[in-house]
C-alpha cells in the first residue's frame, strides 16, 4: 500500500486522483482525458502549488499541468525516478598545494532542485564541488565541512558563534586558508560577526556565496568559488573578507573588508559594495591585486583569538518622520539591552523621542547612533538636536554601518554589562568598522544618465 | 539500403522523395505583437545596433531536472567562448543583462498565444509550467530560455489530410548575433526577451514543396489574428529533415519560407549520401569497431611551406598536427550536398568546436587543389607511416585548441561509420547547410524555480475564443461558394476586414464580390495613388459599407469617400454629396448633350459611354451610374466605362 510520501507534494483532488489509479510520483504514464491523451512522467508537486493539478513531464522535456478533474484514467507504463546528483569526483591531492577548508552554512553555491518547495537547495561535498568546478584543484587541496544547511535569512548568532569556533579549530589544525559558503542576504552581518569573534587570524577567511544558483549556466557560483579559493590559497591578506563579483560581467571579484561591506541590490550579481572606504583587493582567476596596503598580513603562527559571545536582546531602529516614542519604550519594556538607531542625516531623531531615550538610558539600555545614509559619519555635535541627544546618553558610533553596529553591540554586551566597558569596546576599532578618515574616493555613487558616466560605462565592461 | 543516386533539385519527383523516405517537420518561431517583453517591462520591437555598454559571460553546463548533462551543453563548454553582450539602455533592463528575477508573465502575450493555439485546433494545458531550456551558445545571457508548453496535439488541414501540430510553447526571444570569430562571440540584446511562440508540426511532409506549403498555411493562420509581428526576423522556421535510415537533423533559423524547398532537398541529399558513405566504408571493412585513426605532431616537419595558411601558421608558431584516417582514401571528396563534400563536415566541426574560424582550417590528401607540395605530402606520409589507402588531414592551431581540433576530426570521421550525427545545422544562402551544434535533447530542460505554475482559467479561454478570427481555411471555402475572385480570396481570408466582410454580406446583404473588392482591392488602389492608408481602420470601413448598404452612399463614390476619410482620419456622413434633384438632373443632361453636339467624329456606338463619362465626372456621389443610365435609356454595358 503506497503511503503519502509516494505522492510527493500532492493533496486534495489531485492526490485522490493519483491514488485512485495507483499512479505514484515518477510513474511513466498515459493519461486519458475527454480531450485526448497525454504521455509523460508524473513529477512531484511543489507544496505551495494548488490541489487541482497533476504535473507531467512530457517526452520533449517540458512540464505541463493537467487538471485532475479532467482525468478519466491513468495507465501506468513504468517508472523512472530522477536521481538529481551532481557528478562526484574525488578531489585530487597535490602535496605542493596549500590546504584550504571550505565551511558550509548554506546558500546557493552548489544547488540542486527541491521538489517539495519548488526551490533550489544546496548540495555540497569536495567531490561534488570538484565534479562541477574542477578548476578548484588548480589552487589547493580542498577539504569541506558542512556546518549548517540554512538559507541566509535563517542564520543568526548561534551560527555565528559556531562558525567562529570552527574557524578557530581549523587554524589550530594548520589550514592555510578558510572559505565560508554563505547565503548572500545577510552575508555582511555574518562577516561583521566573524570580524569581531575571530580576531587576529593568521590566514585569509573568505566569505562567498552566489547571486545566481548554480543550476543556471550563467551562475556566478563557480567563478565566486574559484575567486574565493584562490584568495584563501594564495593571498597574504589575513582578514575576514567577502569575495563577490566586482562588475556584473564574469571578470573579477572584489575582496571587501568584513566590517565595511554591504549587500546593496536585491538581486544584482555585483551587489556587494564596500561602503565609506575602498575594497582591499581585486581577484581574478589569474591574480590577486591589492588596491590598498593597510591590510593585516598572513602569518605562520596560530595566535588567533576566538571570542564567540553575543547578547541577543539588541535591536536596530530605523528612524522615520513622526516615529512615536513608544517604539523605544516597548523595546526597553521588553528587556532589550542595546539599541542601534539608524538616524537621519548626521544622526538625528525628532524631539518627541527624547523622553523615551532618556528613560532607556536610566534603565541602563545602551543606545548608539548610526546613519541611514550609510555613507559618512555620525556627527551629533553639529546641531543642537544632536547635542541634546548626546546629553540624553545616545552615543555616536562614528562611521560604523548600522548592521555592523548592531552586530558589534550584541558582541560587546555579550562580554559585559558595564556601560563604560561596552562603550570602550564599541568605539575602539577592531577590524576597520570605524575608520579615522573617509577617503575622497570612498563615496562614489555614479549618477546614471550623465554623459561622463555613460562614457565611462561604455569603456569598461559592466 | 536502396540503390538510388540523388538528382539535382527540380529533377527529383515525388516518387523519388518517396524512394529515399523523405520526412520533414517544422518548428515555427513567431514573435507576438505586444508592447512589452515577456518577463520584464522593457519595450518590445525596438531594434538598434547602438549600444551603451558591454557585458562578458562564460557559460557552464548544469544538470537537467532528471540529473543528467545535455550533449549540446558539453559541446558548447568545450568551445570555451568569451561571450560579449551589447546593451542599449532603452531596450534592456537588469532582467536581461544580469538575470535579476523575472516579473510575472506578460498576460497580453499569453492571451495571443492561447488564441493561436485554439486556431491550431490544439488542446490547451490547464496549468502552465515555465521551464528553463539551456542554451550554452550564449544566445541568451542567462544560459537558458524561459519557455512553457501551453498547447498540444492540434492539426491543420493540408491537401486531403491533416498535418499534426505536436506542441506549442510561449517563450522569450534570443539575442541577435553580431559576430563569431575564434573564441569570441558578440550579441545584441534588443530582441532578447520579446514574446515568441514556437509551433512544432509532426514530421508529416513528404516532399520539400510540401514543407513550404505547410509553412505558408501556418504563416497565414497566425497572420489572420493580426496580433503577430511582421517583417525581417519576426518569423523564423527550423526545419527537421530525415530520410529512411537517417537521423532527425534540424536546419535552424530559416528566415524565408521560400528557401525551404532547396534547403530540405539538400539536407535529404546530404543524409542519403552520408548513408551511402557508410555503405562504402562497410564495403572497405571500416565499421565503428574497426575504425582506426592516429595523430602526429608534424610541427617540426613542415619547415617552409608556400601554402599561405600553413605559412602563416608556421610564422605564428602554431602547432601542426596530422590525423591519419586508415582506409579513407578519397572519401573526403565524397559528395554530400551540391558542390559540397565530406571534408566540409570535418572542417565545420573544427570551426565550431575548436573555434578555428579562419577557413581553410584543415587540408587533406584527397584534395585536388594545391596545398602543400607533393614532396611535403610524401614527407608527412612517411613520417606518419600512412599507406596509399589512407587519408591524411593536417590541422594547425595554438596549444589550447589543437587537441580539441584533432579530437573533433577523429570523432566526426568515426561518426561516418555510424551514419548521420544528430545535429543542428545552419541554413546557408546557397541552399546548402553547415554544422551549427549537436542536436540538444530533452536533457536540457529544468523547471523555472523563480516562477510559480500558472493556472489557465476556463473563463479566460472563453473570453479569448470569443475574439478569435474564424480559421482562414473555413473562410476560403465560403468565399469560393460566394464566387469571390480567386486573387482576392487568399487575402480576404486573412484580412483584418474578414469579419466585417461576413457582416456586410450576411447581415447587410451587400453583394459579396462588391464587398470583397471594396475591402481588399480599394485600400491597395489608394496606397498605389500614394495615400497613406495607415489610418484606414475597421471602424472607418464599417461605416462606409454601412452607409452604402443603407443607400446613403452610391457605389461610385466609395473610393472617393475612402480617400476623403483617409485624409480626415475618419468617415463622416457629411462628406456624402447631396443627391441631385430630378430637375437639376434634366438640366445636367441637357448641358451634356449640348457639349456632345460640339464634339465631332463621334461614332454612334460610343455616344452612350461618352455622355455617361461627362455626367459621372460631374455628378459622382450624387446619383448612381445606374440611375443615370436608366434616365438616358442606355443599355447596362455603358456603365463599365463610367466607373
Ligand atoms: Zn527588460
Amino acid at each position: 500500500m503506497p503511503n503519502n510520501s509516494d505522492y510527493k507534494g500532492y493533496k486534495g483532488q489531485a492526490l485522490e486522483t493519483l491514488q485512485k489509479f495507483n499512479a505514484l510520483v515518477w510513474s511513466d504514464v498515459e493519461i486519458s482525458t475527454a480531450d485526448g491523451d497525454f504521455k509523460g512522467l508524473i513529477l512531484p508537486r511543489s507544496e505551495t502549488a494548488d490541489e487541482f493539478h497533476i504535473v507531467l513531464k512530457i517526452p520533449v522535456g517540458y512540464n505541463i499541468g493537467i487538471a485532475a478533474k479532467r482525468i478519466q484514467s491513468i495507465n501506468i507504463l513504468g517508472r523512472k525516478e530522477a536521481h538529481y546528483k551532481i557528478p562526484e569526483k574525488e578531489f585530487p591531492y597535490d602535496p605542493k598545494k596549500p590546504r584550504v577548508k571550505l565551511l558550509g552554512t548554506g546558500g546557493t553555491i552548489a544547488s540542486r532542485l527541491d521538489y517539495r518547495t519548488g526551490a533550489v537547495i544546496p548540495a555540497f561535498s569536495p567531490g561534488e564541488l570538484y565534479g562541477s568546478v574542477p578548476e578548484l584543484a588548480d589552487y589547493c587541496n580542498l577539504e569541506t565541512e558542512k556546518l549548517y544547511g540554512e538559507f541566509s535569512e535563517n542564520i543568526g548568532p548561534k551560527h555565528w558563534k559556531g562558525v567562529a569556533e570552527a574557524i578557530g579549530k581549523e587554524i589550530e589544525k594548520g589550514v592555510q586558508g578558510i572559505v565560508i559558503g554563505h547565503g548572500t542576504d545577510i552575508m555582511h552581518h555574518t562577516a561583521a560577526a566573524l570580524s569581531f569573534m575571530v580576531q587576529n587570524p593568521p590566514v585569509p577567511i573568505v566569505m562567498v556565496g552566489s547571486q545566481r544558483s548554480s543550476d543556471r549556466p550563467s551562475s556566478d557560483a563557480a567563478l565566486n568559488l574559484i575567486h574565493s579559493v584562490k584568495t584563501a590559497s594564495e593571498s597574504d591578506i589575513a582578514e575576514v573578507m567577502v569575495c563577490m563579483f566586482g562588475p556584473t560581467s564574469d571578470m573579477y571579484a572584489l575582496l571587501h573588508r568584513g566590517t565595511r561591506v554591504r549587500k546593496m541590490h536585491s538581486s544584482y550579481r555585483s551587489t556587494f559594495r564596500t561602503i565609506g572606504d575602498i575594497p582591499i583587493a581585486t581577484v581574478s582567476r589569474e591574480k590577486i591585486t591589492p588596491i590598498r596596503n593597510d591590510y593585516k598580513r598572513r602569518r605562520k603562527d596560530k595566535d588567533v583569538i576566538i571570542n564567540p559571545v553575543f547578547e541577543e536582546k539588541v535591536s536596530i531602529v530605523y528612524y522615520y518622520p513622526n516615529m512615536q516614542p513608544d517604539i523605544i519604550d516597548s523595546l526597553v519594556d521588553n528587556g532589550y539591552r542595546g539599541i542601534v538607531i539608524a538616524g537621519t542625516g548626521l544622526g538625528h531623531v525628532n524631539k518627541p523621542m527624547y523622553p523615551a531615550l532618556k528613560r532607556a538610558k536610566e534603565k541602563n539600555v545602551a543606545v548608539y547612533m548610526t546613519v541611514q545614509t550609510l555613507w559618512g559619519y555620525v556627527q551629533m555635535y553639529v546641531y543642537d538636536t544632536g547635542r541634546d541627544m548626546m546629553e540624553l546618553g545616545v552615543i555616536p558610533a562614528a562611521n560604523m554601518l548600522p548592521e555592523v553596529a548592531y552586530v558589534k553591540l550584541g558582541w560587546a554586551l555579550g562580554q559585559t554589562d558595564d556601560p563604560e566597558k561596552v562603550k570602550e569596546i564599541m568605539l575602539t576599532p577592531i577590524a576597520g568598522e570605524i575608520t579615522e578618515r573617509e577617503p575622497s574616493n570612498g563615496y562614489l555613487i555614479y549618477q546614471g544618465g550623465l554623459p561622463e558616466v555613460e562614457d565611462f560605462i561604455r569603456q569598461f565592461r559592466k | 539500403m536502396k540503390e538510388f543516386i540523388f538528382k539535382p533539385f527540380g529533377e527529383m519527383t515525388e516518387a523519388d522523395y518517396q524512394t529515399v523516405g523523405f520526412k520533414s517537420g517544422l518548428e515555427i518561431h513567431q514573435q507576438l505583437l505586444t508592447d512589452k517583453k515577456l518577463f520584464c517591462r522593457c519595450p518590445a520591437g525596438i531594434y538598434s545596433d547602438n549600444y551603451d555598454a558591454e557585458i562578458l559571460r562564460h557559460m557552464r553546463p548544469t544538470l537537467s531536472e532528471l540529473g543528467v548533462y545535455d550533449g549540446t551543453a558539453l559541446m558548447e563548454f568545450k568551445t570555451k567562448k568569451e561571450i560579449i553582450y551589447r546593451i542599449n539602455r532603452n531596450t534592456v533592463c537588469t532582467y536581461e543583462m544580469d538575470d535579476t528575477p523575472p516579473f510575472l508573465i506578460n498576460e497580453d502575450a499569453l492571451d495571443i498565444a492561447l488564441g493561436i493555439g485554439m486556431l491550431y485546433n490544439c488542446k490547451l494545458v490547464d496549468e502552465l509550467h515555465i521551464a528553463r531550456k539551456q542554451y550554452l551558445d550564449g544566445s541568451i545571457p542567462t544560459g537558458f530560455q524561459r519557455t512553457a508548453i501551453y498547447a498540444v496535439d492540434g492539426w491543420i488541414p493540408y491537401k486531403d489530410r491533416k498535418v499534426k501540430i505536436v506542441q506549442m510553447s510561449i517563450e522569450e526571444d534570443s539575442c541577435r548575433e553580431v559576430a563569431d570569430y575564434n573564441h569570441n562571440r558578440i550579441y545584441l540584446t534588443d530582441r532578447l526577451g520579446m514574446p515568441l511562440i514556437e509551433t512544432v508540426t509532426g514530421p508529416d511532409m513528404r516532399t520539400p514543396q510540401e514543407v513550404a506549403e505547410v509553412g505558408w498555411i501556418c504563416a497565414k493562420l497566425v497572420r489572420s489574428t493580426h496580433k503577430v509581428r511582421r517583417g525581417i526576423g519576426a518569423a523564423r522556421q527550423d526545419v527537421n529533415v530525415s530520410v529512411e535510415g537517417g537521423t532527425r537533423v534540424e536546419i535552424k533559423g530559416v528566415p524565408k519560407i521560400g528557401m525551404i524547398p532547396l534547403l530540405t532537398h539538400n539536407e535529404a541529399m546530404r543524409q542519403w549520401n552520408l548513408l551511402r558513405l557508410r555503405e562504402e566504408l562497410k564495403r572497405r571493412g571500416i565499421t565503428p569497431e574497426t575504425f582506426k585513426a592516429k595523430d602526429f605532431d608534424i610541427t617540426s616537419l613542415i619547415k617552409k611551406p608556400h601554402y599561405i595558411p600553413l605559412k602563416n601558421a608556421v610564422e605564428s608558431k602554431l602547432k601542426i598536427r596530422c590525423v591519419v584516417l586508415k582506409g579513407f582514401k578519397d572519401l573526403l571528396r565524397w559528395q554530400t550536398q551540391t558542390d559540397t563534400y565530406f571534408s566540409k563536415e570535418i572542417s565545420d566541426r573544427v570551426r565550431v568546436i575548436a573555434c578555428l574560424t579562419t577557413i581553410p582550417n584543415i587540408i587533406h590528401s584527397d584534395s585536388r587543389t594545391d596545398t602543400i607540395t607533393s614532396s611535403d605530402w610524401l614527407k608527412v606520409k612517411k613520417h606518419v607511416e600512412a599507406t596509399d589507402n589512407d587519408t591524411l588531414i593536417i590541422v594547425w592551431a595554438n596549444d589550447d585548441d589543437i587537441q580539441t581540433a584533432v579530437n573533433e576530426i577523429i570523432i566526426r570521421s568515426k561518426e561516418a561509420t555510424i551514419g548521420i550525427p544528430s545535429e543542428t545545422r545552419q541554413a546557408l544562402s546557397d541552399g546548402t547547410n553547415g554544422f551549427e551544434r549537436i542536436l540538444p535533447g530533452a536533457d536540457r530542460m529544468y523547471p523555472d524555480t523563480d516562477l510559480p505554475p500558472k493556472k489557465i482559467a476556463e473563463d479566460r479561454i472563453d473570453k479569448i475564443k470569443s475574439g478569435l478570427p474564424e480559421q482562414f481555411w473555413k473562410r476560403k471555402a465560403w468565399y469560393k461558394e460566394l464566387k469571390i475572385p480567386p486573387d482576392t480570396i487568399d487575402e480576404l481570408s486573412i484580412s483584418k476586414y474578414a469579419e466585417l466582410f461576413k457582416k456586410a454580406v450576411s447581415e447587410w446583404k451587400i453583394n459579396p464580390v462588391t464587398a470583397a473588392v471594396i475591402l481588399v482591392q480599394y485600400p491597395k488602389r489608394l496606397s498605389k495613388s500614394s495615400y497613406v492608408i495607415d489610418s484606414i481602420n475597421e471602424e472607418m470601413m464599417l461605416s462606409i459599407l454601412k452607409a452604402y448598404a443603407d443607400g446613403k452612399l452610391t457605389y461610385d463614390f466609395i473610393l472617393t469617400a475612402m480617400k476623403i476619410s483617409t485624409e480626415l482620419g475618419m468617415f463622416v456622413e457629411e462628406i456624402i454629396p447631396e443627391p441631385i434633384s430630378e430637375n437639376d438632373l434634366e438640366k445636367e443632361i441637357l448641358f451634356a448633350e449640348q457639349q456632345m453636339a460640339k464634339l465631332k467624329f463621334i461614332k454612334d456606338k460610343n455616344a452612350g459611354s461618352i455622355i455617361m463619362g461627362i455626367l459621372m465626372n460631374k455628378l459622382r456621389g450624387r446619383i448612381s451610374a445606374k440611375d443615370i443610365a436608366q434616365k438616358l435609356n442606355l443599355p447596362q454595358r455603358s456603365l463599365k466605362n463610367a466607373k
